[in-house]
């Protein structure tokens, strides 16, 4: 900070004074403003606002923290303070006419926002699961008592839906379509059922189909299956991360009705994918996954088109889903101002309340309350039921 | 230092340290101080006096003459000077002066004149007043003037402490001056502390109005140049000569120094300079310089090395010719001070992805004054629609001046066609 600012004398007599306790003082920044403080106070929760593809995250923090600030230091300023000051005089309407200090109010600059500055400098928000530069999406903030609900919302472990869009013919270094070149490839033969080779082990039924089948269906047929076999070998990584010990009636259960998830650190687990638009070369695929990075949904891409005998980069890597937070409820940049952001808040509260308490109580199920046999150690995971239902699909 | 209640008790602790320093501080003069004070005491109460004795007497002495007086009070000297009490208005707190002090007697009672002592009153009193104790009653209403507020800090770091005791600082607050900016640079709040309104200040001001500023103006004038205070008035007033003499009105000259508070601090030398510069580097009319430079004066206080830049930039990056050059920094003058990077990625995305050719985007500069997303966001829209289409010959031309200077909802509804909605549910599928 600033050096001290050296003192100068004050010509003539010294103005006494009683100055503001330091208490009051201390409490400046809340009264600061009407419609600051109020504003503070509606400003505490989870929102969801929509990355554009080329933002970085931070910048898109730095921004909303620069327009809630601008949104919060609008409002009207305080009512000018007033100092007691004690003056001397003679009274009048007493005989003696004896000098008596009397308290007198005078105008004090003290508060005056020209002398202040502005009542907040800064705001501290959170940011959920990061978005990297390329992705776009829904990316959930928190502000105030918010931020610690982010924390509830990682543990919760959530999955989250991404819309993946991904072009045959050429590999790159770092899977993106700008990158470095590595390899450029055919594709013709998922397009041309005539020139189709046959891969080993796979496809057995197409050999033996006689007639003409439509391009597109087979294409398409041939990526299905690809993804249901990652999907499938997903599926057991899913039970294997979770703990659970599956001999016990109640794992059997919840791996039936296929709720399990792992509720601590794994690698990035695919809990479904399917593909949405196939027209060559391009592709458009859905994923729902969890403890995933942008980066490792653009591998799958480019692995997607090795299983294919083909090669693909990934043009497109979106967030439909956070949790409980859908596009619906991101905010759009001519959105990212005090009252959206405060509405979006207040409308997302009982939401986030209801989901985070679902999620982070042990799963009741039906088993019966634990009897002294029961292996009902710490090391039981404790994965949800209920937002795995409805929140997937 | 927190004062919750006047009480007399405190009264009495402020007097004893006010009384202490005052006493390093000038003890010579306090003895004449006090006279002087007892002198117009007397005056003004005929009828309740103190002996000028009582000053000179020390509480612990026991000394027979002088000990039988009525109230024993403290007393110090007040560095307040009482004439300033005179306008003082009647409060509650009368009242409770007499019941504050309950083993004082009544402030009117009496105390036995002295008439030897007053011819003694110059004289003799100054030879033989001993130092003063903080231990010497004084009467009550020499308590009541006793003012020991909190001292002002030797050194602070913000200028709130001083605001409302400097008439300075005051008159400057009430002009809009922002101190909370100026006290971020120790200098010069330092000066503006050390400055005197009517002597130095004013004098600026009225020079500033003279040359045409509002008042509601100087303000932020002052926020940003406060180092205009340390310059010479003779020096301001070449330096709007000097303008003068190229030709810039009045009114033209007061626009600059608004938008460029820094203008004035700059001598004529450098103005010149930097004139020539910009006459000689954009190869344009005299005319033409100077509309140039009033619409941007801070061409004239920045620095020139992002304008030599820039001028390469166009020239050999973006390809554009002298006079195409020219005709876009007449109509976007900011285009000078862009950011280098920024001006080359907004003309990559406009001609090789929107396929816009030089002289389209001669005709519209308008492109570069924007921010990129908006131009990718609404180019990717129209495209998205099929009306992406910015050839002048063609039908359905949409010129990319309109495209990004339009707002919101009156380009989706005059070049998309399509409703607001509609452009955001685009934006969330990008």
């Amino acid at each position: 900070m600033a050096a001290p600012i050296g003192s100068t004398i004050f010509g003539g007599g010294t103005i006494q004074h009683f100055r503001p306790s330091s208490a009051v003082q201390r409490t400046e920044a809340a009264r600061a403003s009407g419609m600051g403080s109020a504003g503070l106070a509606r400003l505490q929760g989870l929102f969801a606002v929509y990355k554009p593809p080329g933002l970085k995250w931070k910048h898109l923090r730095d921004t909303v923290e620069l327009q809630l600030l601008k949104g919060l230091n609008a409002g009207k300023p305080p009512a000018p303070q007033q100092r007691v000051r004690f003056l001397l005089g003679p009274v009048e309407g007493s005989e003696e006419k004896e000098l008596t200090l009397t308290a007198t109010r005078v105008p004090s600059l003290i508060d005056h926002p020209l002398v202040r500055g502005l009542a907040f400098t800064s705001l501290k928000v959170g940011v959920g699961h990061r978005l990297d530069s390329q992705a776009s999406g829904v990316l959930v903030l928190g502000v105030g008592h918010g931020r610690g609900l982010l924390t509830d919302m990682y543990n919760a472990h959530l999955t989250k839906n991404y819309t993946v869009r991904g072009v045959l013919g050429k590999a790159t270094d770092d899977f993106c379509e700008d990158g470095r070149l590595v390899e450029k490839t055919t594709y013709g033969f998922l397009t041309s059922p005539g020139k189709l080779l046959q891969p080993p082990g796979l496809d057995q039924v197409y050999c033996q189909r006689s007639h003409q089948l439509t391009i597109d269906h087979v294409t398409r047929e041939k990526l299905n299956r690809i993804l249901a076999v990652i999907q499938g070998s997903h599926q057991k990584a899913l039970v294997t991360y979770s703990n659970l010990d599956l001999q016990t009636q109640e794992a059997y259960e919840m791996a039936v009705s296929g709720v399990i998830r792992p509720m601590n650190k794994s690698p990035m687990l695919i809990t479904g994918i399917r593909c949405l638009q196939f027209a060559p070369p391009e592709f458009l695929l859905e994923v729902q996954c969890m403890h995933e990075t942008q980066k490792q949904l653009r591998r799958l891409v480019h692995e997607i088109g090795l299983e294919l005998k083909s090669t693909a980069v990934c043009t497109q890597v979106r967030r439909t889903r956070d949790g409980f937070f859908t596009l619906d409820d991101a905010l759009l940049r001519t959105q990212w101002d005090l009252p959206s952001i405060q509405d979006a808040i207040q409308a997302a509260a009982p939401r986030v309340a209801a989901e985070l308490k679902k999620s982070l109580r042990p799963w009741l199920g039906t088993q019966e309350p634990p009897g002294p046999g029961q292996p009902w150690d710490s090391e039981r995971p404790r994965s949800a039921l209920g937002p795995e239902s409805h929140v997937g699909h | 230092m927190l004062f919750c209640s006047l009480g007399r008790a405190t009264l009495r602790k402020m007097a004893l340290s006010a009384q202490q320093i005052s006493r390093w501080l000038n003890s010579s003069k306090l003895s004449s101080f006090m006279t002087a004070l007892q002198l117009r005491r007397r005056f003004q109460r005929p009828e309740t006096t103190l002996s000028c004795g009582v000053f000179a007497q020390p509480r612990v002495s026991s000394e027979g003459c002088f000990l039988q007086w009525g109230f024993r009070t403290y007393r110090t000297s007040s560095l307040w000077n009482s004439s300033k009490s005179a306008d003082s208005s009647r409060q509650e707190i009368n009242c409770a002066q007499s019941t504050l002090l309950p083993s004082v007697n009544e402030p009117s009672q009496r105390t036995p004149k002295i008439p030897s002592l007053d011819s003694e009153l110059s004289l003799e009193g100054l030879d033989d007043v001993p130092p003063l104790s903080p231990l010497q009653p004084i009467s009550d209403d020499e308590a009541v003037q006793i003012i020991a507020g909190p001292p002002l800090p030797p050194s602070s770091v913000t200028l709130r402490d001083y605001v409302d005791h400097s008439e300075t600082l005051r008159k400057l607050v009430l002009l809009g001056v922002d101190l909370s900016k100026i006290e971020k640079h120790p200098d010069a709040a330092n000066l503006l502390l050390r400055l005197d309104f009517e002597r130095d200040i004013k004098q600026m001001l009225l020079f500033l109005k003279d040359l045409g500023i509002e008042d509601t103006q100087l303000g932020p004038l002052l926020t940003k140049n406060y180092a205009i205070f340390s310059e010479d008035l003779e020096n301001l007033k070449t330096r709007v000569a000097y303008l003068q003499s190229k030709n810039f009105s009045k009114v033209d000259i007061a626009q600059m120094v608004r938008n460029a508070p820094f203008l004035l601090s700059f001598s004529v030398e450098r103005l010149d300079n930097r004139l020539g510069f910009f006459q000689k580097e954009l190869e344009l009319s005299v005319k033409k310089t100077r509309d140039l430079v009033i619409r941007l004066p801070r061409l004239l206080t920045g620095s020139l090395e992002p304008v030599k830049e820039n001028m390469k930039v166009f020239r050999l990056e973006l390809g554009f010719q002298q006079n195409e050059i020219q005709h876009m920094i007449t109509k976007i003058p900011k285009m000078l001070t862009a950011n280098k990077r920024k001006l080359t990625e907004t003309f990559d995305y406009v001609h090789n992805v929107m396929c816009v050719p030089h002289r389209v985007v001669v005709r519209s500069p308008q492109v570069f004054n924007t921010r990129l997303f908006k131009v990718k966001e609404r180019h990717l829209f129209l495209a998205y629609l099929g009306r992406a289409q910015y050839d002048p010959t063609k039908p359905n031309y949409i010129s990319l001046d309109n495209l990004v200077s339009v707002p919101d909802g009156i380009f989706c509804e005059a070049m998309a066609k399509a409703s607001v909605r509609d452009f955001e549910k685009f934006l969330k599928t990008l």
